[in-house]
């Protein structure tokens, strides 16, 4: 059988040693000397952790419990299955979280679309969300993409400039709060990728025959590369381990196709006001070619937008004869059901909208018999027996 | 006879933005290289062209990282003006562009040049942010950028019937979501009055505020408004 161009270029690169001149700094001692020098504090990881290695080998620390969950504004808004996958897998696994309310948006999607804010603006609100975060004891872990590579990239420039830290050590002292980062920035699939084995022990449902491709969300390893997980056992080393790390470990066919470093096409600002460019790219360069190429049952990815783009993106395609139709999801909904969680009362699918019911088929999911079942929630709620589904009725 | 502009420039007339002195050219330019995360944004360019490879908005748009980076490197601030009125929007801002083997970042640079378009009220950003005043309302005066109700099937119909099935099942199928802080409909999540408060605070303290008005004058006064209000009945002082 003849070698796909992938393959073939993969193959090439299996001795691949990532460039000595490009290796970024550890932050850690700069944070530590800050800290130090009474300039902030640093909230340390909990004792219980698990070492992952990052691009360039510096080793990262991801808490495996006592979490500050920083929500996403899409995931909460329009895809809010995500986040509750997230909580139930880490509920499953008997590790305590706590779920803020004094937590706001990291407001990035909007800096990134509008540019109506400035660096000491978007430097703060992270500042305070991780002084809130602090002020708890539990520490943040990310939802979001963007707000993980955009906190990041506070984190560089807090470290830098002394007249930023000045300028938000003078807007944290107004609201009363101190000047804290944490010790790593943690997004929430960095944490699905260090607990991947541990998540694949409570696995119940076979997921041998499904086949996925994966789409890496950039603000996640392109914004302050260094600090993203690269694992030797994952493509060689070559391309970032989370996501694909996870779907191997929970035994389903990863498939590799040629555009996987492209972006989505969210946009941020196009998305929301110029979606014929997010459509295009959506589909053109990556649902398409992935079709084509890799022909999965499901795309997976771990950020807000592009679970965003990927799924909504294919109606109109579809309405002008475009190869596409494969569902999307984050690998926490993946996790989740494979742990066995209900597609509709934690999954959520319901608020998808590429057709997810042949994957559900495959997964042996019988979709009907689950719908009804859900049915039978919302008649509770709407009759008023209950005000909300809780986490126990998820599990009944 | 010969034509004095540049074959590089489009005709502005065209474009719909007025032509302005040199002088005003170089004093925006000013203020791009003025912001502390310039230098750290730009090293030099090879011309190799990576970054337009990468770049997802050079193939849909006549749009290019590489140009950007030249001009910013060259300081030609011809070229810079007529970039910040005409191609900086294009950007998708994902950073695709960060391959660069000089370390140039040709989308922090874009994201330097848009927010001197916003502070000095440029056409291209009050064209740019057209429709999109309710986002700006909702983050700002919310503390979350989207919410569960945005899903009107009017405001996405290339999203599919589904939006339909969302928007009128809304409340009810919030209620069935197990996370407490999820019950909400006009934000993402709960977020606490206390928090919201503080995020004003901030809005005001850095001027992010006062960027609006550049830009959308009557949304502004909408979010003062709400804002001083809010902090007024709290009795907290800006």
């Amino acid at each position: 059988m003849t070698e796909s161009p992938v393959t073939m270029l993969m193959t090439k690169k299996a001795s691949f040693e990532r460039e000595a001149d490009r290796r970024s700094v550890d932050f850690h001692e700069e944070l530590f000397a800050l800290e130090e020098a009474g300039e902030l504090i640093v909230q340390r990881v909990p004792d219980d952790y698990v070492l992952v290695p990052t691009k360039y080998g510096i080793q990262k620390k991801i808490p495996r419990g006592h979490l500050w969950h920083h929500k996403s504004c899409g995931q909460c808004g329009h895809i809010p299955g995500y986040s509750t996958s997230i909580f139930w897998v880490m509920r499953k696994l008997g590790y305590d979280y706590h779920d803020p309310k004094d937590q706001t948006s990291c407001t990035a999607w909007n800096y990134y679309a509008s540019a109506t804010s400035n660096a000491a603006a978007q430097a703060s609100v992270a500042i305070r969300n991780f002084a809130a975060a602090h002020e708890t004891g539990y520490f943040p872990l990310i939802h979001c993409g963007t707000s993980y590579g955009h906190y990041k990239e506070v984190r560089s420039e807090m470290l830098r400039h002394p007249q930023l830290r000045a300028e938000v050590r003078r807007v944290m002292e107004k609201l009363g709060k101190p000047v804290v980062i944490p010790e790593e920035i943690v997004h929430y699939s960095e944490w699905f990728y260090a607990l991947r084995d541990e998540i694949a022990r409570y696995q119940v449902r076979d997921f041998s025959g499904i086949a996925v491709t994966v789409h890496p969300a950039c603000h996640y390893y392109k914004l302050v590369e260094g600090d993203a997980i690269y694992d030797p056992d994952v493509y060689q080393g070559q391309r970032t381990a989370v996501v694909t790390g996870l779907a191997e470990a929970l035994g389903a066919e990863v498939r590799s196709y040629s555009t996987w470093f492209d972006c989505c096409g969210f946009g941020f600002r196009h998305i929301l006001v110029q979606r014929d460019f997010t459509r295009s790219f959506a589909t053109l360069r990556k649902i398409e070619v992935m079709k084509e190429e890799a022909n999965p049952d499901v795309v997976l990815t771990h950020d807000t937008g592009c679970v965003t783009t990927l799924d909504k993106s294919q109606f109109a395609a579809q309405a002008h004869g475009r190869d596409v139709g494969v569902p999307v999801m984050s690998e926490a909904q993946f996790a989740a059901l494979a742990m066995g969680a209900h597609p509709y009362k934690v999954c959520q699918l319901h608020w998808h909208s590429a057709n997810y019911r042949p994957l559900l088929e495959k997964m042996g999911i019988d979709w009907r018999a689950a719908w009804e079942e859900f049915q039978a929630d919302l008649e509770r709620l709407r009759s008023g027996q209950a005000e909300f589904l809780t986490w126990e009725d998820v599990d009944a | 006879m010969a034509s004095t502009v540049s074959p590089d420039l489009k005709r502005q007339d065209v474009a719909g933005y007025a032509e302005i002195p040199l002088s005003e050219k170089q004093r925006l330019f000013d203020l791009v290289k003025s912001d502390e995360r310039f230098p750290d944004y730009l090293y030099g360019c090879y011309e190799c062209g990576i970054c337009v490879a990468v770049c997802p908005s050079a193939r849909f748009y006549d749009f290019s990282p590489r140009r950007i980076a030249q001009a910013a490197a060259r300081e030609d601030v011809a070229l810079l003006y007529q970039q910040m009125q005409e191609d900086i929007w294009e950007c998708s801002q994902c950073f695709s562009c960060l391959r660069c083997p000089r370390g140039n970042n040709p989308g922090g640079i874009i994201t330097v040049m848009r927010e001197v378009a916003v502070r000095e009220g440029m056409a291209s950003a009050r064209q740019a942010l057209e429709g999109y005043s309710r986002i700006i309302y909702k983050i700002m005066s919310t503390g979350t950028q989207v919410s569960p109700d945005m899903l009107q099937p009017d405001a996405f119909p290339d999203w599919g019937p589904e939006v339909k099935d969302v928007s009128e099942n809304l409340d009810l199928w919030r209620r069935a979501l197990p996370p407490e802080t999820h019950h909400t409909t006009a934000t993402g999540w709960a977020v606490a009055e206390r928090t919201l408060l503080e995020l004003y605070l901030i809005w005001f303290e850095t001027g992010a505020l006062d960027m609006i008005r550049e830009v959308d004058e009557g949304l502004h006064m909408i979010l003062e408004d709400i804002m001083d209000e809010r902090l007024e009945e709290e009795g907290i002082e800006r």
